[in-house]
Order: structure tokens, then C-alpha cells, then sequence
């Protein structure tokens, strides 16, 4: 304001001073560290010529005016104005703008300054992303964001990760909703390189996307041109390879011969090694499937912008193979990115993204019974890669091997797919300055996807195991998913008696997503080889009249009609209020509609006259927020009783197809509901060096929209496609504290550092499941076993349902002393593990099984440091979690498969171990699920390490080169962790039946060597 | 300024507009290339497809068959492990109770048999057309094979009639009586006799001989010997079936749909569907789950080793009996004669079901095991014939004729007249009873039968009072919130 009305009495006064050719010269520097500043943007107010200072901060300007007004402007510090009187050589000393709480943090549909959010928010910047360096966007988010955890189902290249915002909240989809520069999108392909910003909306701050807020929001901000800056090259690149974190321990051929001999002799069978002295260390099976695999990324961008127009595009290749299978298992990733921004009119401003992804991703079985991995773990080491032909080896087909188990070289030899998919994403806003403090937005943003994948299956015979194939086939389909999001509202900021700030955001959002998918499968494949398995070729069709094709098409709408109020006193007290009226297409019309009221508020404690902010602590924010949120992430259609079920007899000797209900409808069903409470604060200590976050909340999901809920088998809901009804039928809680403090400092001018940390708890409770049976039930443990994990009031969500043992049975008397196991199927014998009656009803049966522990873990952390040291920059990233446990299951438990080594510490006699049973070929009840099979998995993983150098910029200058950055950065370089299994930080998502670990493809160890240019 | 008030409101009012007429509207669509199931019913192709829908349920009756195989004297769990399918180990073991997922999926399959066959009868009457009789009569036969199967497993069930059952009738409509849900049989069965062909119009479809055949199973599991004999007399004098003269072959794929086959299962090779739903698949289960485990060798594939003869069924053929060899596999003897290798499965026995082990030569599309396409051979004119003497026997209405079945039975077994039974009363009774055992060995009878004429000392573990009914499972008894009481002894 000051500034405005200097220079006003300027102009005014410039009128009776009129004179030309003034040259102004000089140089700009950083008013602390006094180096020079180099492309600091110099505009000419009055007539707009603008140009930029050059490498060493020099600039020089003539043709001035004394009515020139000059202003310098460069990001991260305050902009300076001089006012050109006359002639001169000047100093211009920027400010750097420290005030960090300056910072603009989107929040949906409008952004606000960091300083007065009253929701519990955090962000993540691209520099974070830059020295992680993440393959997927969602990695940035690893111990990065205290509350939120990051999973994934393996580390197969592509595979998917999972997003949870403050725990497990519905036993249906639990993911964030992510919105990319406004419109609906998904993480899942975003060039990490393109994101500006990410931004977590944790709490009733997401209340703005009433439907599908629920499980937290993720704003992606992509990177743009700035105004007035020079055009600005960059490119980044690295490469490097990765290999296995871990292998497990298994037995060696000796040990395995001799483990078997003891437990056929116990069974009462023949010894089937009765000469082990030639067998050696025989087959490493890991070290066979695990091969040292390559990555490499480069992408480059240009960004840049004058007074009326930003820009910015780029590009990036990004290839990764597999740890196992090599080039059958790997994935592309292509991206190019175009931005482009237009000032119209000081009113009008248009803004444009547009997003290409290519990806082609083609992968082995790599998790579930029949992975690679499970067989690298049970196929005996005795067996040979390679018979004396030079062929795949075979895994014996007798009992004692099973039938599923079958060599890990030949399935991967024999596994042939493939998928592509090119996708083309953006959005086009149009911003309106209708009159003073009233602006329009209406924004339309969109995805549209084509995939192809292909899948082989390949005439082959394993010598009787469940993978041989009869008959080769090849299967085909086409996808084709769009959405659209369109969004027009109008915000009108208004400040009423100099103290009181409003503003006021109201408006609608459309959103639809359409596509089709069509699928076939030919069958006799040409000479059974992948290069002639395409449908064009196969064109043998299933006899008997199988339906081999199929397709669908689905049309999904939702819309939204929102406003929201924003107010402050005097930018001290804070309150904000929101109110979204959403419809969605997935319920019945008298279902459609639901309102999601929330409100939070502020208090700026330091901003008050009595708060000395000069003493250590700089400032104080009280926050609380209630709201409640949405949930429709249910299957489209659930209200209505639809014939998509499966009707098919045989007439004639011929497959003949009719109709029959799917599953069965609903006609109530409604939206699930989450109640949130939070409150929190923000310190800042010490010169803002230190800064503390805090949050206490409490989410109380009710109404839970329980899929496919299991009901009386009387409504005809287990026929062949059909399902069971979605019904409103339960309530989960989580509650938890989070705490992150970050401490940033500068020893001298060589020496700085940061350092942060963050700690969240999480207690998950089912409050209440309301069908009946009280509990929900799904996963899958061993062969032919009983369901493992439930999800049931008063336990945390997917608990594991088994039962306990109580050491081993050392002697015959201490069975006959004990209730009678015989009711779980075979008989017991001293070795054996002894189960505790925990219904005390004097027989163990299933009904004893019990909580034997659960997936989530009770406490998340993450911990990093960032050291700059003269040219050297050192980066560490590491999280962990505690509590989270999770179920061996990669174990075939068959009496010739390979084993652990830890069974070598087997019961063999009284005292000699009171953990792990006896082995033998007799039936036992060993393997029924029990907390034998249940592992404490938590863990500390060193993600990221990584040192960097940069090449002085004398020297790097010299050849057209601002900043020249050379690094070498180690990913997932160790975990510490008790856990057996591969990777402890694995689950599959799913809210009933995640973490059981089939042999999880672990997250591989990657070293990379990689170079950051600017130009 | 005024310019920019104007432009202001008119943009405000195109604004507020655009957002409610692009509001409810929009969320109004009908679901692209989908049928709504409430208004079907609009055509004769229509009905026929509904009906359709309610056949497929029939194959969802391999389970019955292995495990009502299991639970009799005839044949042990068998399997991998005393843990490989908790449910049937049990049920061999007869130590089964309400959490039990095999006797749950008795109950799920066969009630949706009864709700798709109920979705037709519903709207039966929405549209007149030539030959909605004969759908009708189809949709009912297929309601009373359903409700037939759940009322021997377990005993009274809740009946809603030409209905489907609706979310919360589980709660309100109570477990008919026994007679009551034989009424609804019999009420069925009778329509469907009046309505049928006897030559149906494709291979498959239920007939006339069908609808006769199990009315006179149903009578006869009620004791009602007279109307049995009523019923199953006519079916056998009408000569529209006749034994096939080598036992062999009935069980073999040229088989199938014979002169023999009163009522078959149709099961194909064809289409497969995977261990997540087993009902879907088009082959027959329960052939799979039999097979030899491991086995390498001519004539059969390999499998599960489930539902394995026991040395005592194998024992109980006469010699010259020449089922014994084709209904019981010796497993040891056989793999000695052809060069053939097996595996050791639990409760090894050394023989296995023969009728209905895997056969080489098939495609079994999906999954090796679980498509195989032997057809289950539910009533054959031999059952028939053993049913009418036992009827004409036990209801001391002419033992002449039941003699005359019964022998026309054995003739074919031991290829000769030499092994007649000439004896009468309740030595016959014992008689026929034994030859059901040895004609039917794997067919899924032997553990109803013991049951239904009082034989049940045979069946190891058996609880009398008890066990003659399978428990109706937890989450049953738990949905109906206490409507529906817990068989006895569970």
C-alpha cells in the first residue's frame, strides 16, 4: 500500500519533472550472504520492457525516464521497486522472503496462506521429491507425512502402492481421493518430476469433497513456468541397478536330505536320502530367480514465462526391470508434459495442462500361491536347475511335493504377457476477475485411457501339477476408461471495517467417468510360440460353445454444489465453515443425496499483544476441526437387481447360456459417513528454526458400506455370479497422535542442515460389523484351511483369527494332561504344538481359535537429514513402523518341500525346543493357523542415502552450465527387522485378508548414480 | 464500473443456471447394456433363459455327491492331509458341526437352485404364450430336486412358495416341517409329470421319467411305499428305459445320457472357472477331487485322492460281481499291470472311485481339475428298479415283484441267472438294501439310504439321534436372529 501511494505522488510529481535517458546500472545481490543474484527479473513498470540481471547479478538500462519505476523481483525473496530519478550505478539489495509462513497451500477450490489454515495440512515440495527421487509419486509420501503410511503388494516394477491416511477406515476402499491441479486423478503414472507440490489434507479440511473425502485428500500441484522469468532448462538423469534386499534362509541340500530322512523315519517311511554325503549345498533356488536388474530414468524440462505468459514442458523415460524374471518382468514409463499459461487481460487468465503416458509393463507371478518366489522357496535344493538334457528340471509330481510347486526357471521361462496403456490426462482453466474481490473459476480437467494386454498361456506340461496347460490359448483385451471433472465456482474475498476478513467460495463440480472394455480369448496358439499368440492367429474357440469373448461398458456421475466461508479478525482468529450438498449416481434415488457440514477454526496465539514473539518461541497456532465426510467407493449399481449373473447348463453336449441375477440389490443403501475431530498446534521456536506440528484426532467412519456382505444363503446369493447386497451395516474408529518437528539451521556459510522427524499412533477399532454373525470374514492361509482374517467389533480391522499355541508337547503325558486336539483332524504326538483351550470348554477345536494379532501397525515414524557442506549436499530418509504383524504363508508345509533354516531347531526329543514342532510325514495339526505362523513385522528402513556434489559455478558456467549436480544415491539399503520373511513393509491392501505374506516380492536395494543440469 | 455490475449478473445467473440444471439431471442414467431383473419376463426367450439359469445349480451338486460318498461306510475323506478340507475330514470323521464351509455350501447351492427356479415361478404369470406349461413344469421339477437335497441334509426348511425370498424373510418365515416341504416335493414333482415330454427336446432337459423317477425317491424316503410303487411301476412298464448291458460303459463319456439315464447332470470339459468359485464351473467338481493323486499312467488323470473307497466297500462285492471293478479302482494291482505311478494321499486305502475318476483325453479347459466333463449320473433306470422293489417289498405289497427287479439288476451284474435272490420279507428287504450299496457304490446314496431305513450302526462315528441330520451352519442360525432352531445334537 505504501508503496502504491509513493508511487502515485510520484507520478504526479513526475509530470512537472519530465526527462529522458536515464541509464541505471548496477548489480543485485543477496542482502545477507551478499553473493550476487543471477536472472533476477527487472520490469520497467511504466512501459513494461523487462529483462534480467546476468550470471554475476550485473544489469544495466537505459532509455529511462524519471518517471520509471523499476521493479526486481526473484523467487524467494521480496520484491524491491526503485523509483529512477537519475543516472546511476546502484547495489540492489534483495530481502530473502524467510517468512516461510507466507507460503500458499492449496485446499480445494482456492489455496491460503500456510499461517492461517485451521485444518491439519501438510505438503510435501518437489524438493523433497528430488532427493528422494521416488519410481512412483506415492513413495515422496514414505515417512514423509506423519499418519500416512505407504504400502505396497511387492516390489515388482509397476507393481501398485497403497495410500492410507490415518489407518484402515472401511473394509472397502481405503485409498485417498487424489486431485491433480484440481480435477480427480490418480498417482499411479505421474512423472514424479512433474509435481510442484503435494499436499495432504488430513482432517475436515477434505469436508470441500463431501462424497469421497473420507479417506483423506491428495492435492498434486504440477510444476509451471513463472512469470517473468528467463526460459530455464534443466535435465535430470540417472542409472543404476537394483538387487534383492534379502533371501531367506533356507535349507541347503544336506540339511534338507537329512531333515527329510528324520521326518519320513518319524512318519514311519523309508529314509529317501539314504546317502547324503554326495549332496553338498546343491540348488540356491533365490539365487537362480534373483538376478541383479537395471534401471534408469532421465527427463528434462524447459519452463519459463514472460509478463502475460508461463510455460513449461518436459519429458521423461523411466525403465526398470525386475529383480526376478528380467525383461519378463519390467516396466516403461514415458511421459511429456506441456503448461501453458496466458494472461488475456489483467482480468482474464487461462491456464492449460496436458499429460502423455505411455506405459508398457509386462510381469511374472509374483505373489499368491504358484509365485516364483513361493517356489524358489519350497522347490527342494536337492533338484537341479537343468536336467541332463539341458531342459528345465521338473519337480518330482508325488505327493510329498504337491502339485503346485513347480520349477521357478521354467515358469518364468513360460510366462509370457504383456500391457501398454497411453493415457492423455489434463486440464483448461479459465480464471475471471469479475470486479474487485470476486473471481471466477471454471475449470474442466480430464483422464482418458487406452489399454491393451495380452497374455499367453503357453501348452505345457510339468509333469502333472496344476500349472500344466492342455491346450495353448492366448487372451486379449481392450480398455478404454475416461473421466472428466468439471468445476465452476466463484470466490469473493472481502474485508469489512479494516479487521474483518471474508471470503466467501461457492460453486459445483461434475464429475463422470465412462469407458467400455471388451476381451476375447483364441485358442490353439501356431507352433505354441509367443510370437504368433495374437487372436489374429489363435483361432481355435473352446469347444462345447464357450463363450470366449466378453465386454462391458459403465457410465458413473456424481456432482456437487459446495460453499464455503472463510473469516478472520485481524489474522488472528480464525474460522471457516463448509457445506457440500453431493450426488452420486451409486445410490438409489431416494439415497442420492447427502450434505457434508464441517467447520474449523484458529487461534494465532503469538499474534497477540501480550506474546513476546522475539523470545524463543516465534509462533503459536491452535487448531480444531470437526466435519463430517462421504464415502461412495462401492460398486456402481448396488440399488438396483441386475441379470448380469452367470447362467450356464449344458444342452446337447453344448455350453448354452441364459440369464440369472448378479448380485443381489440393496434398494437402501446410503452414503458411509465419516465423523472428524481434530485439534492440533504449530509452534515455531528458536528464529523460526524449529517447527513443531501437532495433531490429536479421532475418525469415526459409520454406516460402513459393507460390500458383498455375507447373508443367508437363502437369497440365492452364492450362485454363480452373483454376490451378496452392499449394505450400511458397521463403524470402525482410529484415533492417534501425530507429531513431526523439522529443525533447520545454518552453522556458517559452508555448514547448513535440517532435520526432521515425525511419530504418529494409531489405534484401529471395529466399533461395530451389523450382519449377524458380528464379523466379516476374507484372505486365504495354507490350502483348504479355514478363512484367516476378520474383520470384527472390538478388534482392529483384519485381524488374524487363529489359534494360540502354548509351546510343544514334550512327552506323552503332558497330552494326555491336556484337553484332547484330535477335533482339529489328526493325532497328536509329543513334538507336537500345543494349543491353549481358550474357551476353556475342555476340547480344542476351531472354536478356540482367537485374536492371534493384526496388520496395522500401532506406531509409524519417519526421520531425515539434510546436510550441506560447502558443494556437498547429504541427504537421509528413513521411516519405520511398530506393531504390525503378519502371517507366514509362503511355507508349502509339505513333507519334501524345502524348508527355513529355523527348523533345523526342531523339537527332536523332550527339552529339546518348546517353539518349533517336530518334523515328519504323519498328519499333524502343526500347520493349522495358530500365532506360530504369525510374526511380530516391524521394521526400520534406511530408504534413502544419497551425496551430491556441485560443481562450482565458475567452472561449470564456463560451459553453459548454471548448476551441475552429481550424485550417487542408495535406495533401500537396509531394514531392520525381525521379520522372516522377505519384506516386512508389504500388504496387499486389502482391509480383511492383507498382510499374509505368500512370498512378497521384496522392494528391491537400488544404487543409483544420477546428474542434475540447469541451464 | 456499472459495465462490469451487468456482466457480473448475468454471469452469476448463467453461472447458478448452469450449475442446477447440470445438477440431479445428470446423476439420472440407466445402466448401459444391463437388464434390470424386476422387469423381465417379456418374452417366451425370456422364461427360457431364466430357466436356464436355473439348471446351472444342478452342477453345484458335486458337493453333495463327494461328500454324502464321504460320510457313508462307502468311502474316506481322503485329500492331501488330515487338514486338506477341514469340512469333509470332519464329515468322514463324522465329527462335523455348524461350522462346517462344505455343509454350508450344501445349503448356499442348493437355495439358489430354489431362488432362481422361484424367480421364474414368481412371474409366471405376467405373459401367456404355447408351451409356458412345460417351462413351468421344468422350473418346478428343478425346485423339488433342490428342496429334495436340502430337506435329506437338513430336514425342514423355510418355504416361501412360487417366490423369491426377499432381505428379512430369513427373520420372519420359519422352518416348514419335514412333510411340509415333501408336500411342496410331491405338489411339484406331480405337475411336472403332468407337463414333461417323455423324449426331451434336447439332451439334458428333464422329462416325464424324471419328475416320476424322483416323486417315487421322495415317497419312498417318507416310508409311502403305495404311492411309490404308484408311481415308479408305470415309469418301468412304460419301457422307456432299459439297463445297459455292460455295466461298464455306463460311466464312461459314450455313456452318458444312455438308455439307462433317467436324470443326469450335464457337465462339460469346456468351460472351467477357478478354486474361488467352484460352483461356476461347468465340469464336474467332484471328478477332480477324486482323482488319483500324482498319478502317471494310461486311462485317468490325476487329482486330489479325495472320497476314497474303503477296504470293507471293496470286500462287499461277490466274486463274479463285475461292478467291483468298475465302481472301485485297485489302485495297487492296477499301476502294477499298466507301468503306472501314484502318490500316497491321506487315509490311503489303495482304491479309489472309478465311476467317476478323471478320464484321459479331455480338455479340461480353465483348470486341469476342476473341469472335468463326466456327467453325474443322478437317477439311472437301475436305481429305479431297486427303488420300486424295495417299495413293493417294505410296504408288503408283492414281493414277487420286487424279487423281479431286484434280479433284473443282479442278472446284469454277474452277467448270469445264477445269483437270483429268491428270498422274501425282510430278507429281501436286506437283500435290496445291500444291492442299492453295490449298484450305487459312488454315486453319493449309500449315507441317505443307511439313514432313511435306520442302518446307520454301519457309519463310523455316527451319533443316532444326531448325525441323521447335518447341522444347518452357524451363520444360518445367526442370520435368521433365532427363527430357525438348530438341528438336534449340534
Amino acid at each position: 500500500m505504501k508503496n502504491n501511494f509513493l508511487l502515485l505522488s510520484f507520478l504526479l510529481f513526475s509530470v512537472f519533472g519530465f526527462s529522458q535517458n536515464i541509464t541505471i546500472s548496477g548489480n543485485v545481490i543477496d542482502a545477507k550472504a551478499k553473493f550476487p543474484l543471477p536472472s533476477v527479473n527487472i520490469v520497467d513498470k511504466t512501459t513494461g520492457k523487462n529483462l534480467s540481471t546476468d550470471i554475476d547479478g550485473n544489469f544495466k538500462i537505459s532509455d529511462l525516464s524519471n518517471t520509471s519505476v523499476l521493479e526486481f523481483s526473484f523467487i524467494g525473496y521480496k520484491n524491491y521497486i526503485l523509483k529512477v530519478t537519475q543516472s546511476q550505478v546502484v547495489t540492489i539489495s534483495l530481502q530473502e522472503d524467510t517468512n516461510s509462513l507466507e507460503e500458499v497451500v492449496v485446499i480445494g477450490y482456492g489455496q491460503k496462506q500456510r499461517k492461517l489454515l485451521t485444518g491439519s495440512v501438510t505438503t510435501i515440495s518437489s524438493k523433497t521429491i528430488d532427493q528422494i527421487q521416488p519410481i512412483k509419486v506415492e513413495q515422496a509420501l514414505q515417512g514423509t507425512v506423519s499418519g500416512v503410511t505407504v504400502t505396497g503388494s511387492g516390489g515388482a516394477p509397476g507393481a501398485g502402492l497403497n495410500i492410507r491416511i490415518r489407518g484402515v477406515s472401511t473394509n472397502g476402499n481405503n485409498g485417498p481421493l487424489v486431485i491433480i491441479d484440481g480435477y480427480q486423478g490418480s498417482l499411479d503414472l505421474l512423472n514424479p518430476n512433474d509435481v510442484e507440490t503435494i499436499t495432504v489434507l488430513k482432517d475436515a479440511q477434505a469436508a470441500i469433497y463431501g462424497t469421497i473425502g473420507s479417506n483423506g485428500v491428495v492435492l498434486i500441484t504440477t510444476k509451471t513456468g513463472k512469470k517473468n522469468s528467463k526460459t530455464q532448462v534443466s535435465y535430470n538423469s540417472y542409472t543404476g541397478f537394483q538387487q534383492t534386499t534379502k533371501k531367506l534362509n533356507l535349507l541347503n541340500a544336506t540339511e534338507y536330505a537329512l531333515l527329510l530322512n528324520e521326518s519320513f523315519a518319524n512318519g514311519g517311511q523309508a529314509l529317501p536320502f539314504p546317502d547324503v554325503s554326495n549332496l553338498g549345498r546343491g540348488t540356491d533356488w533365490q539365487n537362480e530367480v534373483f538376478n541383479d536388474a537395471p534401471i534408469y530414468s532421465q527427463d528434462f524440462s524447459v519452463t519459463g514465462g514472460s509478463d502475460k505468459i508461463t510455460y513449461g514442458f518436459s519429458g521423461s523415460d523411466l525403465y526398470q526391470q525386475g529383480i526376478i524374471g528380467g525383461g519378463k518382468s519390467d516396466f516403461k514409463r514415458n511421459t511429456a508434459r506441456l503448461n501453458l499459461g496466458v494472461e488475456l487481460s489483467p482480468k482474464i487468465k487461462i491456464n492449460s495442462n496436458f499429460i502423455y503416458t505411455y506405459v508398457d509393463r509386462d510381469a511374472v507371478n509374483d505373489n499368491g500361491l504358484g509365485s516364483v518366489l513361493f517356489n524358489a522357496i519350497n522347490t527342494p535344493s536337492t533338484i537341479s536347475a537343468f536336467d541332463a538334457n539341458g531342459d528345465y528340471s521338473l519337480v518330482p509330481s508325488t505327493p510329498g511335493f504337491g502339485i503346485e510347486v513347480i520349477n521357478p526357471l521354467a515358469q518364468i521361462e513360460n510366462t509370457y504377457n504383456d500391457f501398454k496403456l497411453k493415457k492423455l490426462s489434463g486440464s483448461f482453466d479459465v480464471e475471471y476477475d469479475i470486479f474487485k474481490g470476486f473471481k471466477l473459476t471454471s475449470r474442466i480437467g480430464f483422464n482418458t485411457s487406452n489399454s491393451n494386454s495380452k497374455s499367453f498361456a503357453k501348452q505345457i506340461s510339468y509333469g502333472g501339477k496344476v500349472f500344466d496347460v492342455a491346450r495353448s490359448s492366448v487372451s486379449q483385451n481392450k480398455i478404454n476408461d475416461n473421466d472428466y471433472t468439471f468445476d465452476l465456482f466463484g470466490a469473493y474475498t472481502k474485508t469489512i471495517a479494516d479487521n474483518h476478513n471474508f471470503k466467501l467460495t461457492a460453486g459445483t463440480t461434475i464429475y463422470k467417468s465412462f469407458g467400455s472394455g471388451l476381451f476375447a480369448t483364441g485358442y490353439d496358439v501356431p507352433n505354441n510360440v509367443w510370437e504368433n499368440a495374437d487372436l489374429s492367429l489363435a483361432q481355435g474357440v473352446s469347444e462345447g460353445g464357450g463363450r470366449d469373448v466378453g465386454g462391458y461398458e459403465y457410465d458413473f456421475r456424481r456432482t456437487r454444489h459446495f460453499a464455503r466461508l472463510e473469516y478472520d479478525f485481524k489474522g488472528k482468529y480464525l474460522f471457516s465453515g463448509m457445506i457440500s450438498r453431493d450426488v452420486s449416481l451409486r445410490f438409489g434415488p431416494d439415497e442420492r443425496v447427502a450434505y457434508f457440514p464441517s467447520f474449523t477454526s484458529g487461534w494465532i496465539v503469538s499474534e497477540e499483544s501480550f506474546f513476546d514473539k522475539t523470545k524463543f518461541l516465534n509462533f503459536f497456532k491452535i487448531r480444531a476441526s470437526y466435519g463430517l465426510l462421504g464415502n461412495d467407493q462401492i460398486r456402481d449399481y448396488g440399488y438396483r437387481g441386475l441379470l448380469n449373473g452367470e447362467a450356464t447348463y449344458v444342452f446337447d453336449d453344448t455350453l448354452t447360456n441364459g440369464t440369472a441375477t448378479g448380485a443381489l440389490a440393496n434398494p437402501s443403501i446410503k452414503w458411509e459417513a465419516d465423523e472428524k475431530i481434530n485439534v492440533g498446534f504449530d509452534l515455531k521456536m528458536w528464529n523460526n528454526k524449529v517447527t513443531i506440528t501437532t495433531d490429536l484426532y479421532q475418525n469415526t467412519r459409520k454406516d460402513l458400506l459393507i460390500n458383498n456382505i455375507p447373508v443367508s444363503g437363502i437369497f440365492g446369493t452364492n450362485a454363480p455370479g452373483s454376490g451378496s447386497p452392499t449394505i450400511n451395516a458397521g463403524s470402525v474408529r482410529n484415533r492417534g497422535i501425530e507429531f513431526a518437528i523439522d529443525y533447520a539451521d545454518k552453522i556458517n556459510d559452508n555448514l547448513r542442515f535440517s532435520v526432521g522427524y515425525n511419530i504418529a499412533t494409531l489405534d484401529n477399532e471395529v466399533i461395530e460389523v451389523n450382519n449377524s454373525t458380528g464379523f466379516l470374514e476374507g484372505g486365504s492361509f495354507g490350502v483348504g484351511q479355514l478363512v484367516p482374517s476378520r474383520f470384527e467389533a472390538g478388534h482392529a480391522a483384519g485381524y488374524f483369527y487363529g489359534l494360540v499355541s502354548d509351546g510343544i508337547f514334550q512327552n506323552q503325558q503332558e497330552i494326555n494332561d491336556h484337553p484332547s486336539q484330535s477335533a482339529l483332524g489328526a493325532a497328536t504326538a509329543p513334538g507336537d504344538i500345543r494349543y491353549k483351550d481358550v474357551n476353556e470348554d475342555g476340547v480344542i477345536d476351531f472354536k478356540d481359535r482367537t485374536d492371534i494379532g493384526d496388520p496395522i501397525a500401532k506406531v509409524t515414524m519417519g526421520f531425515n537429514i539434510n546436510v550441506f557442506y560447502k558443494n556437498f549436499d547429504f541427504i537421509a530418509y528413513s521411516y519405520a513402523s511398530l506393531g504390525n504383524d503378519m502371517v507366514r504363508n509362503y511355507e508349502r508345509n509339505l513333507s519334501n518341500l524345502n524348508k527355513l533354516n529355523y527348523t533345523l531347531g526342531r523339537w527332536t526329543g523332550e527339552g529339546t525346543s518348546n517353539s518349533v514342532p517336530r518334523v515328519t510325514t504323519a498328519a499333524t495339526n502343526n500347520s493349522v493357523l495358530s500365532d506360530y505362523f504369525v510374526e511380530d513385522a516391524s521394521f526400520l528402513r534406511i530408504q534413502t542415502l544419497q551425496l551430491g556434489y556441485t560443481i562450482d559455478k565458475k567452472f561449470s558456467q564456463k560451459i553453459g552450465i548454471n548448476k551441475f549436480r552429481v550424485y550417487t544415491t542408495v535406495n533401500n539399503l537396509y531394514t531392520f527387522t525381525k521379520y522372516r520373511g522377505f519384506d516386512p513393509t508389504a500388504n496387499d491392501g486389502n482391509p480383511i485378508g492383507g498382510g499374509i505374506d505368500n512370498g512378497f516380492y521384496p522392494q528391491p536395494k537400488t544404487f543409483l548414480l544420477g546428474v542434475n543440469l540447469n541451464f | 464500473m456499472k459495465k462490469y455490475s451487468i456482466s457480473k449478473i448475468i454471469i452469476i445467473f448463467t453461472a447458478s443456471f448452469f450449475a442446477v440444471s447440470c445438477g440431479d439431471d445428470f446423476v439420472q442414467q440407466a445402466q448401459l447394456y444391463s437388464i434390470d431383473s424386476e422387469t423381465y419376463f417379456n418374452t417366451e426367450e425370456e422364461y427360457n433363459k431364466a430357466l436356464i439359469a436355473a439348471y446351472d445349480l444342478l452342477q453345484s451338486s458335486y458337493v453333495n455327491v463327494l461328500m454324502g460318498e464321504i460320510a457313508s461306510d462307502n468311502t474316506l475323506s481322503g485329500g492331501e492331509s488330515a487338514t486338506d478340507v477341514i469340512g469333509y475330514q470332519q464329515v468322514d470323521d463324522m465329527t462335523h458341526t455348524s461350522q462346517n464351509s462344505e455343509i454350508r455350501n450344501v445349503w448356499n447351492f442348493m437355495f439358489a437352485g430354489v431362488q432362481r427356479a422361484n424367480y421364474i415361478l414368481e412371474f409366471k404369470d405376467k405373459i401367456d404364450f404355447q408351451g409356458k406349461d412345460k417351462i413351468i413344469a421344468e422350473a418346478r421339477f428343478l425346485r423339488a430336486y433342490y428342496h429334495f437335497e436340502l430337506v435329506k441334509w437338513f430336514g425342514g426348511i423355510p418355504l416361501k412358495g412360487d417366490a423369491r425370498f426377499k432381505l428379512g424373510d430369513e427373520k420372519s418365515i420359519p422352518r416348514s416341517s419335514v412333510a411340509d416341504v415333501y408336500k411342496s416335493i410331491e405338489d411339484d414333482l406331480k405337475f411336472a409329470i403332468d407337463n414333461l415330454p417323455i423324449i426331451p427336446a434336447q439332451k439334458g432337459r428333464v422329462t416325464k421319467g424324471a419328475a416320476q423317477a424322483l416323486l417315487g425317491k421322495a415317497y419312498l424316503y417318507q416310508n409311502k411305499f403305495l404311492e411309490a410303487t404308484n408311481v415308479l411301476d408305470p415309469l418301468i412298464t412304460s419301457a422307456n428305459y432299459s439297463l445297459v448291458s455292460n455295466y461298464n460303459t455306463i460311466f464312461e463319456n459314450s455313456g452318458e445320457n444312455g438308455p439307462e439315464s433317467v436324470f443326469e447332470v450335464q457337465y462339460t470339459d469346456s468351460e472351467g472357472a477357478g478354486f474361488g468359485c467352484l460352483q461356476c464351473s461347468e465340469g464336474n467338481v467332484a471328478v477332480g477331487f477324486n482323482g488319483i493323486r500324482n498319478y502317471s499312467g494310461p486311462l485317468f488323470d490325476s487329482g486330489f485322492s479325495f472320497n476314497i473307497p474303503t477296504q470293507a466297500a471293496y470286500n462287499a462285492y461277490e466274486i463274479g460281481d463285475n461292478r467291483r471293478d468298475v465302481a472301485i479302482l485297485n489302485i495297487v494291482t492296477f499301476a502294477a499291470a499298466n507301468n503306472a505311478t501314484y502318490g500316497i494321499g491321506y487315509k490311503h486305502t489303495g482304491f479309489f472311485n472309478r465311476k467317476y475318476l478323471p478320464r484321459k483325453g479331455d480338455q479340461n479347459l480353465g483348470d486341469q481339475n476342476l473341469t472335468n466333463p463326466n456327467n453325474y449320473r443322478s437317477i439311472r433306470y437301475a436305481d429305479v428298479l431297486l427303488m420300486a422293489a424295495e417299495a413293493f417289498n417294505r410296504g408288503g405289497i408283492n414281493d414277487g415283484k420286487a424279487r423281479t427287479y431286484l434280479n433284473l439288476v443282479r442278472r446284469r451284474a454277474f452277467g448270469d441267472l445264477n445269483h437270483d435272490i429268491s428270498s422274501s420279507g425282510a430278507a429281501l428287504t436286506d437283500f435290496i438294501l445291500a444291492e442299492r450299496r453295490l449298484e450305487l457304490m459312488g454315486e453319493g446314496h449309500r449315507f441317505f439310504d443307511l439313514v432313511r431305513t435306520n442302518r446307520t450302526q454301519a457309519i463310523p462315528g455316527f451319533t443316532s439321534g444326531k448325525n441323521e441330520l447335518f447341522p444347518i451352519p452357524t451363520e444360518e442360525i445367526q442370520f435368521s436372529n433365532g427363527n430357525w432352531q438348530q438341528n438336534p445334537g449340534y
